[in-house]
C-alpha cells in the first residue's frame, strides 16, 4: 500500500469511527447515567435520514433541514421519555429491551405508513460535491470530510458539556448517586429527560448529515444498531470517552480489515471485541 | 382369417376404450372443482412490493385467459412469507397440507425458496418460481415439479464477462456482498470473463448488506483496473452507485453490473447511476410490440409501471396456463402436464424464451446503459443463454 492510499484509508476509517462515535455516544449515555437498554436507538438514526430526505426537499437546504431536524428529534425524543421510557426506569433490563425491541417493529412499521419501502437519496450540496484528488485516480470526497468535521465539533460539545456546565455536573452527579443528588434538589426526572433527548438527537444529526453519502433506505438502523453495541461494549458500557476510542478503533479495524483480510473481514471487529473483553472483561473504560 | 394386424387393431381398440372410460370421470371430476393455486410471496418488508408485483403480473396472465386454468375456475390461497427463511418450511405446508393448493407460486428470497424446495420434493406438488435465483433449485435439488420462471444469480453476470472483453478492459476488479447470491453472481463472471481471456486482478466483498463502501473504493482506485464489475441490488445498490462517484472513479474507472445494480433504484441513484452498463433479461425500455402491449395493459389494470418482477409473475402464469391448456385442465395428469411446460416457448415481454432440461429459462441477456435515469437497451449481450444446470439429474 502506497502513502496516498493509507492516507485516504486512514481517513475512511477516522471518518467511520466518528459516524459511529455519534451512534454510539447517545446509546451509552443514556445507558449509563439512565440505566436504560435502548435496542431503537438504531430507529433514530433511520429516522433522522427521513427526516434529511423530507425536509431537505421542502425547505431546499441540507443544513437548514438539519438544524429543523434536530429540533424536531429533541421534540421526540422528550415525548417519547414522557410517554414510554420514564415507566421502564426502575423495571428491570429485559423489559426494558422487550419494550425497545417492540418499538423498532412500530418504527419501522410508522416509517413504512409514512415514506413507503421505496428507497431515497438526498443529494450532496452543491459547495460540498466536489472531491480531493490526490493521484490521478485516488480522490477524497469533501462532503465525507464535513462528516469528520461536524462529528468532531459534536464530540467537542459533548464534553464541554459534561465535564464542564453545571448541567454536565447534576448529569454526572446523578448517574453517580441518583437519591443523594435527589435529595439535594436536583430535579433528576428532568436531568434524565434531557439525556434521553441528547442521546436521540445525537443518532438522528448522525442519520442526517450521513443520509447524503449513505441513501436512504427501510431498515438501515437494525446494521448499525449492532456495530453501535459492539462499540459501545469495547470502549466501555456507560463512557462517551471509551465509546470514542472504540469507534476510531472499529473505524480503524473495519476499513484496514477490508482491504488487507478481505476474506475474513465481516468478523474482525468481533474479534477485536472478543480480544479487548478477554483482556479488560469490562471494556477499555469502564467507569 | 386372424391377421396379426387384426389381434392388434382390436386389443388397441379395447385399451382405447377401458382407458376413455377410466379417463372421463376423471376428466370430468377435475373441471368440476376449482384449480388451487397457491401463492407464497413477501407481502411485507423490504420486498413487499416485488411480491405485489409479482402477483399483479401472474393473475394478469391469468385473466386475459378469462380468469381460467384450461377451462376451471380459480381458487387463490394467499401466504406472506416475509421473507423469513426461517418459517419458509412451515409457511409452505400450509399452502400444501392445509390448503391443499394444486400450485405453489413462489417466491423471491433465495432462503425462502430453499425451504420451498424442500417442501415440493417431498410433497411433489407443482412448484413455480417467479424470481429467487438461488442456483441449487434448478441444479442439485432440481425436480420435476419445480420450474423457474425467472433466472439464476450466475445468468445475467455469464454474459458480463465477454461484453467487458469486447469493450477492451482487459483487467477487471469484481465487487460484492458476500452471501449466497453475491458469491452465484460472481461465479458467473468468473467463467464468461477468464474463458474471454480477461484478468481478475482482485475479488472485493463485503458482509450482506454492509454498505461502508468507502475502504473498497479506495482500493479499487489504488489498483486501476480497466473497469469494474459487481453484484448489489436495493438501497445497497444506490448507495453503491452514489459513493462509486463520489470517490471520483465514475468516468475514470467504467462500471458494470449484474441488471439488478440499476432495477427500481435509478430516481434514487440520480446522475450517478448515467452511463453505469448492465446486463439483464428484461429492459422496461425494450422496443418490441409486445412489450409495449404488455406495459400498456399492466399501466390500464394496475395503475403502476410494470417491471422486471412484474414480468417474471406474468410469464408464470404463461406457463401454467400453457401447461394447463394443453391437458385441458386435467392438471392431475402429471406427465403430459409437466412435458407441456418443458416444451413451451413463452412468447414474454422480455422476449421469447424456452425451458431448460433443468427448468430454467433459456433466455436472451441484454446489456443496457442508464441514461436520464433509464436503463436504455444497447442490444443483446447473449442469446438463448442457458444455465448449466450442473449437477441436476434431469440433465
Amino acid at each position: 500500500m502506497d502513502f496516498p492510499t493509507f492516507l485516504i484509508q486512514l481517513l475512511n476509517s477516522v471518518q467511520y469511527g466518528l459516524l459511529l462515535f455519534m451512534l454510539a455516544a447517545g446509546l451509552t449515555l443514556i445507558f449509563g447515567i439512565i440505566g436504560v437498554v435502548n435496542l431503537a436507538h438504531g430507529s433514530f438514526y433511520m429516522l433522522g435520514a427521513y427526516l434529511a430526505y423530507s425536509l431537505s426537499s421542502l425547505l431546499g437546504s441540507l443544513a437548514v433541514a438539519i438544524a429543523c431536524g434536530a429540533v424536531l428529534s429533541v421534540i421526540f425524543g422528550l415525548a417519547l421519555e414522557w410517554l414510554l421510557f420514564r415507566h421502564f426506569y426502575e423495571r428491570d433490563h429485559l423489559d426494558q429491551v422487550l419494550l425497545t425491541f417492540g418499538l423498532i417493529y412500530i418504527f419501522e412499521e410508522m416509517r413504512s405508513i409514512l415514506w413507503g419501502d421505496d428507497v431515497h437519496s438526498v443529494p450532496i450540496p452543491d459547495v460540498l460535491a466536489a472531491s480531493i484528488p490526490l493521484t490521478d485516480t485516488l480522490s477524497y470526497p469533501v462532503y465525507r470530510l464535513v462528516i469528520s468535521g461536524v462529528c468532531v465539533a459534536l464530540a467537542i460539545g459533548l464534553y464541554l458539556l459534561i465535564s464542564k456546565t453545571r448541567l454536565g455536573m447534576k448529569i454526572r452527579a446523578g448517574a453517580f448517586n441518583r437519591d443523594m443528588t435527589e435529595a439535594l434538589g436536583v430535579n433528576i426526572k428532568l436531568i434524565h429527560a434531557i439525556v434521553f433527548a441528547l442521546g436521540v438527537a445525537l443518532a438522528s444529526v448522525a442519520g442526517m448529515i450521513a443520509a447524503p453519502v449513505s441513501s436512504v433506505y427501510p431498515n438501515m438502523g437494525s446494521q448499525v444498531l449492532i456495530m453501535c453495541f459492539v462499540v459501545v461494549v469495547i470502549g466501555g458500557i456507560g463512557s462517551v470517552r471509551g465509546a470514542l476510542i472504540a469507534a476510531l478503533l472499529v473505524g480503524l479495524v473495519d476499513t484496514f480489515g477490508k482491504v488487507l483480510l478481505p476474506h475474513i473481514s465481516g468478523m474482525l471487529v468481533y474479534m477485536l471485541m472478543a480480544a479487548v473483553l478477554l483482556w479488560k472483561p469490562q471494556g477499555l473504560f469502564k467507569q | 382369417m386372424t391377421s396379426r394386424r387384426l389381434v392388434l387393431t382390436q386389443s388397441a381398440a379395447l385399451i382405447g376404450a377401458t382407458s376413455t372410460g377410466l379417463l372421463l370421470p376423471a376428466i370430468a371430476r377435475a373441471q368440476g372443482n376449482k384449480v388451487r393455486v397457491g401463492l407464497m410471496l413477501p407481502y411485507t418488508g423490504t420486498y413487499a412490493q416485488l411480491g405485489v408485483a409479482i402477483e399483479n403480473g401472474f393473475r394478469m396472465a391469468i385473466d386475459e385467459q378469462g380468469g381460467k386454468l384450461g377451462g376451471r375456475e380459480i381458487e387463490y390461497f394467499k401466504v406472506d412469507d416475509e421473507s423469513d427463511p426461517s418459517k419458509a418450511i412451515e409457511n409452505a405446508n400450509k399452502l400444501v397440507q392445509r390448503d391443499k393448493v394444486d400450485v405453489l407460486v413462489g417466491t423471491v428470497h433465495s432462503g425462502v425458496q430453499m425451504g420451498i424446495q424442500k417442501v415440493a420434493r417431498e410433497s411433489g406438488v407443482l412448484s413455480l418460481i417467479p424470481n429467487a435465483g438461488v442456483e441449487a433449485a434448478t441444479r442439485a435439488l432440481c425436480a420435476p415439479n419445480v420450474f423457474r420462471t425467472s433466472f439464476t444469480n450466475s445468468q445475467p453476470t455469464l454474459a458480463l464477462g465477454k461484453v467487458l472483453m469486447d469493450r477492451g478492459h482487459k483487467k477487471a476488479v469484481w465487487i460484492t456482498w458476500k452471501y449466497a447470491a453475491g458469491d452465484e453472481a460472481f461465479g458467473g463472471f468468473k467463467e464468461s470473463y477468464t474463458k474471454a481471456g480477461g484478468t481478475i486482478v482482485k475479488e472485493l466483498g463485503l458482509p450482506f448488506p454492509n454498505v461502508e463502501f468507502q475502504a473498497l473504493l479506495t482500493e479499487i482506485a489504488a489498483l486501476k483496473p480497466d473497469a469494474v464489475a459487481c453484484f448489489f441490488a436495493g438501497g445497497g445498490a444506490v448507495k453503491f452507485m452514489k459513493d462509486y462517484a463520489a470517490a471520483g472513479l465514475k468516468g475514470k474507472i467504467p462500471l458494470y453490473g449484474s441488471g439488478f445494480l440499476t432495477e427500481g433504484v435509478l430516481d434514487a441513484a440520480g446522475p450517478a447511476a448515467d452511463g453505469i452498463m448492465t446486463t439483464l433479461h428484461y429492459s422496461d425500455s425494450l422496443n418490441t410490440p409486445r412489450n409495449h402491449s404488455f406495459r400498456l395493459a399492466y399501466a390500464k389494470a394496475f395503475r403502476s409501471q410494470p417491471d422486471v418482477y412484474a414480468v417474471q409473475g406474468y410469464d408464470t402464469g404463461l406457463l401454467l396456463v400453457h401447461g394447463a391448456n394443453a391437458v385441458k385442465g386435467d392438471l392431475a395428469s402429471k406427465p403430459a402436464f409437466y412435458k407441456a411446460m418443458e416444451t413451451a416457448t413463452i412468447d414474454s415481454p422480455r422476449g421469447k424464451w424456452t425451458m431448460s432440461k433443468a427448468h430454467n429459462p433459456v433466455q436472451d441477456i441484454y446489456l443496457r446503459v442508464v441514461e436520464n435515469r433509464e436503463n436504455k437497451v444497447l442490444g443483446v449481450a447473449a442469446k438463448a443463454l442457458s444455465d448449466s444446470g450442473a449437477g441436476c439429474k434431469m440433465v
